[in-house]
């Protein structure tokens, strides 16, 4: 396991406004610090929702869950979902994994849509066995 | 007739050698995809909802969605009002988006029901004009902005620092690079970001690189935006670019995360392009590309055709139809930086023509890329306008009091930041154990105008230094540190301030910029509230004072330069003579002629003007009696009045800015022999020939021509000046006062 594959990845301790330049010198912020916080992007949902912008919101709470992941896993889930890369069962398994083991249900769905589009229109991953 | 026997027109010859015609230009063929907007292929706008599901868009049924409709139907379009929405007339809708009196929240809201073929369907109602005032009212941010690209070919990293200080010193909102070599990504991520911070904070600044490695340096904090995410109107141009709906969403939802700003990029004749139109119209393959971005959830596109800007502009109302997709993304609530980055012709009549599509309603950024560097350091193959034309950028924002996201700087001021920026990155270079910078390199960046100014660098060692940066644990806190304990203490703070806003999530919303104090300005906090005159973004107060104050602007206390102080001549009264002869022509010069004022507007001395008159008045064998008028500055009653006086009947009227006149007694003012209306064409051989003629007249014998160059700038050049001599001669006035015979004492 990556040091960095750890679902308890520390999130910001410190508000934004404890940002400056005076902590900066005290040695009190980390990288940690400086990432948004998932209920930061769920209240960021609930202001497009409000302002009518449902799609944007969607990707926000999409956002929100994604903070959980670690960053080499973003980076190749991107790549699972490009064409031809991933079989059906291996993005079902994908989405299943995002909603158990990092409380993301929407973008479990989300991928759970694509596999059904890609096994529609030709765009999953053919491998030796003939696993679509 | 063959083209040997074909008689050829010079003049037709000569525009065949104008820039316009270096483009080329190609007639309709939807077959080939060679179409902007309605072609026979493309379907007739419909929906039909069965059950809260969008079951046929466009005429194709679900059972044959691809997979762009399938993402649409799920994520775009608003089942709820789709079919109401749809049932309204084209007509009625592109009405309610020109309409001041029709909020742009209620337009918006029921774009979200219309299906891309009712996209363009509304549009194609529109002439430029209606569609300009429909992007006034439907951009996202209320404050128009803009983006730069920062490049150069030798990817110098002190040269592209200083020229991100001197972009955002000029106000650019975003600044954006890439590379020649992909591996230097990460120096030149962070050379943008140290030189964007430098003059104030706020400037967003990303690295446009491949996908994976773009996420990468945003998760470093060295870039704060990405607009790399492209998407195309078909299937198949979408697999070319190895993507899919659901992996752009993906990426949208993993960049927000992070808390990094996106942007998707779409244009007309991508897919033409690549071959995938199947004859449809690329704006109705765009307006598929905006309802995908729609859907995805991204906050804003860049489009207006981008890198294929010259296939829309090959064909007829093309530049049209890119106005068309920048207005649909902003009808559909997307942010929209609006292209004019490409070069889109070879004529720069035809560049401003349509780049005024644009700059005059004002877009969330006017272009996806102004090339702040001369045109052959932008590695995006940009450069439709570069660091040259930012003069004539500035001077048409002043000329239409419009705010197309540029503001005036001093050379000074520039020289400045830019060395400044050199320094800064100097520090952190040391700080963070990269290849040193000289300072050399540091005042060649400040001062150079392209790469070739630079000196060599061992471009090696910075890939090196990029791969260990990119690989090490360094991030921007990094940099702050380095900036901070080298004392750029502002500059460190504005690159941590840049991290900060990360965390809140505000920039992230609808067409997000920074202000100098790293507030968010979007959709949502400087909301576009156009509702026609006297509404939504006006440029006034102190924001229109810095944009009228471009540096080539002039007190008109400084701008007459023409008196120098030494007229070259001394004027003395003298009583007048008991009688006058009749072999004397009169010099009847203004008020201010030697005294207020000494030299012509095409910058002889008085005395060099009398003395020529004098010669040629000599040179027919008469004599000069010389006048001075103080009750008048008007042309027309100088040489009235010299007239009136002159033994002979001949008079010379001369203003102090040269403008000369030949009279004779007897004429109505403005009814006179010969007018020399253009002072500034006048040079000493023509008021000789001046005074030679008014001789002329006086003896009864034919005139010869006076030598006029033809210059038909000059009084473009000069007009300021003459007003300004004008003015000076007015006040020299003395109402009332008699004309005075005056002696002249020459200088040596």
């Amino acid at each position: 396991m990556r040091d960095d594959d750890d679902i308890r990845r520390p999130q910001a301790r410190l508000a934004p406004e404890a940002i400056t330049m005076e902590t900066f010198r005290q040695g009190r912020i980390t990288p940690g610090d400086i990432t948004i916080r998932r209920e930061t992007l769920v209240a960021q949902a609930a202001l497009a929702e409000a302002e009518g912008y449902p799609q944007l919101a969607r990707n926000f709470r999409r956002a929100a869950e994604l903070t959980q992941v670690p960053n080499d896993v973003l980076i190749e889930t991107y790549d699972r979902l490009r064409p031809h890369r991933a079989t059906y069962y291996e993005l079902i398994a994908l989405a299943q994994e995002f909603a158990a083991r990092y409380d993301a249900p929407e973008t479990g769905e989300y991928i759970r849509q694509a596999a059904e589009a890609y096994r529609a229109k030709g765009l999953l991953a053919v491998r030796d066995g003939g696993d679509d | 007739m063959d083209n040997a026997t074909r008689p050829q027109s010079k003049r037709w010859a000569r525009r065949a050698e104008r820039a316009v015609n270096r483009d080329t230009y190609v007639n309709e063929a939807a077959d080939l995809g060679l179409v902007v907007m309605d072609s026979p292929f493309d379907p007739e706008p419909g929906i039909r909802v069965e059950n809260g599901r969008i079951v046929m868009i466009d005429g194709r049924e679900e059972a044959d969605f691809d997979s762009i409709d399938r993402y649409i139907a799920r994520y775009a379009l608003d089942p709820a009002i789709a079919e109401e929405v749809m049932a309204r007339p084209s007509l009625d809708l592109a009405r309610m988006l020109v309409d001041i009196s029709t909020p742009r929240a209620l337009v918006m809201a029921l774009m979200q029901g219309c299906t891309p073929a009712k996209l363009c369907s509304i549009v194609s109602h529109l002439n430029v004009v209606e569609m300009m005032m429909a992007l006034q009212k439907m951009r996202a941010r209320r404050t128009p902005g803009n983006q730069a690209h920062v490049t150069n070919w030798r990817e110098n990293p002190v040269l592209m620092a200083a020229d991100a200080a001197e972009a955002a010193l000029r106000g650019f909102d975003e600044l954006e690079t890439t590379c020649r070599i992909a591996r230097m990504a990460p120096i030149n991520a962070l050379a943008l970001l140290v030189g964007s911070q430098t003059p104030h904070g706020g400037v967003l600044t990303q690295c446009a690189v491949e996908e994976a490695l773009n996420l990468r340096l945003g998760l470093k904090g060295l870039t704060s935006y990405a607009e790399t995410l492209s998407i195309y109107g078909t299937d198949e141009a979408m697999r070319d670019g190895d993507d899919t709906p659901w992996s752009k969403g993906f990426l949208a939802s993993a960049y927000a995360s992070r808390g990094i700003k996106i942007r998707f990029t779409s244009g007309t004749g991508a897919e033409t392009m690549m071959g995938y139109e199947s004859g449809q119209s690329m704006l109705y393959l765009e307006a598929r590309c905006l309802v995908l971005v729609k859907g995805s959830g991204a906050q804003g596109v860049q489009n207006g055709s981008i890198s294929c800007i010259a296939l829309p502009g090959a064909l007829p109302g093309g530049v049209r139809a890119v106005l068309a997709e920048n207005l649909i993304a902003a009808a559909l609530g997307l942010e929209v930086a609006t292209g004019n980055d490409a070069m889109s012709s070879h004529s720069d009549m035809r560049k401003a023509a349509k780049l005024m599509l644009q700059f005059l309603p004002g877009t969330d950024f006017i272009t996806s890329g102004y090339s702040s560097m001369p045109r052959r350091d932008n590695m995006f193959g940009g450069g439709n306008f570069d660091a040259y034309d930012m003069d004539d950028w500035l001077i048409i924002q002043r000329d239409m009091k419009v705010d197309a996201g540029m503001e005036p700087v001093t050379e000074d001021a520039v020289i400045a930041t830019r060395r400044r920026a050199g320094k800064a990155m100097q520090a952190v270079f040391a700080g963070l154990g990269l290849p040193p910078i000289s300072d050399e390199e540091i005042e060649a960046a400040a001062l150079a105008d392209d790469s070739d100014d630079m000196p060599e660098r061992d471009l090696v060692g910075d890939l090196a230094a990029a791969d260990a940066l990119l690989e090490g644990p360094l991030t921007a806190l990094d940099v702050v540190r380095a900036l901070d304990e080298a004392g750029f203490c502002d500059i460190a703070a504005n690159v941590l301030a840049m991290q900060r806003v990360r965390t809140s999530g505000d920039y992230l919303q609808p067409a997000a910029v920074l202000t100098r104090d790293f507030a968010a300005l979007s959709a949502f906090t400087d909301r576009n509230d156009y509702c026609g005159p006297g509404t939504g973004f006006r440029l006034e107060g102190a924001q229109w004072e810095k944009i009228a104050a471009i540096p080539q602007a002039r007190s008109a206390a400084e701008m007459v330069p023409l008196s120098r102080g030494r007229a070259g001549v001394a004027l003395k009264a003298v009583p007048r003579p008991a009688r006058s002869a009749p072999d004397e022509v009169v010099i009847a010069v203004g008020p201010a002629f030697a005294t207020l004022l000494d030299r012509t507007l095409c910058g002889l001395s008085h005395g060099e003007t009398l003395a020529a008159l004098i010669a040629g008045i000599r040179s027919r064998g008469l004599r000069e009696r010389i006048v001075k008028m103080h009750a008048t500055a008007d042309l027309g009653q100088i040489g009235f009045e010299g007239a009136k006086l002159s033994g002979s009947g001949i008079a010379i009227g001369l203003q102090s800015k040269g403008t000369t006149v030949i009279q004779r007694q007897g004429l109505a003012p403005l009814n006179n022999l010969e007018l020399f209306s253009q002072a500034p064409l006048l040079s000493a051989q023509a008021y000789r020939q001046i005074g030679a003629n008014a001789a002329s007249h006086a003896l009864r014998q034919p005139p010869s021509p006076v030598p006029v160059t033809v210059d038909n700038m000059a009084r473009l050049r000069l007009i300021v000046h003459a007003v300004l001599m004008h003015k000076r001669e007015i006040a020299a006035i003395t109402a009332g006062r008699a004309p005075e015979d005056m002696e002249a004492r020459f200088d040596a």
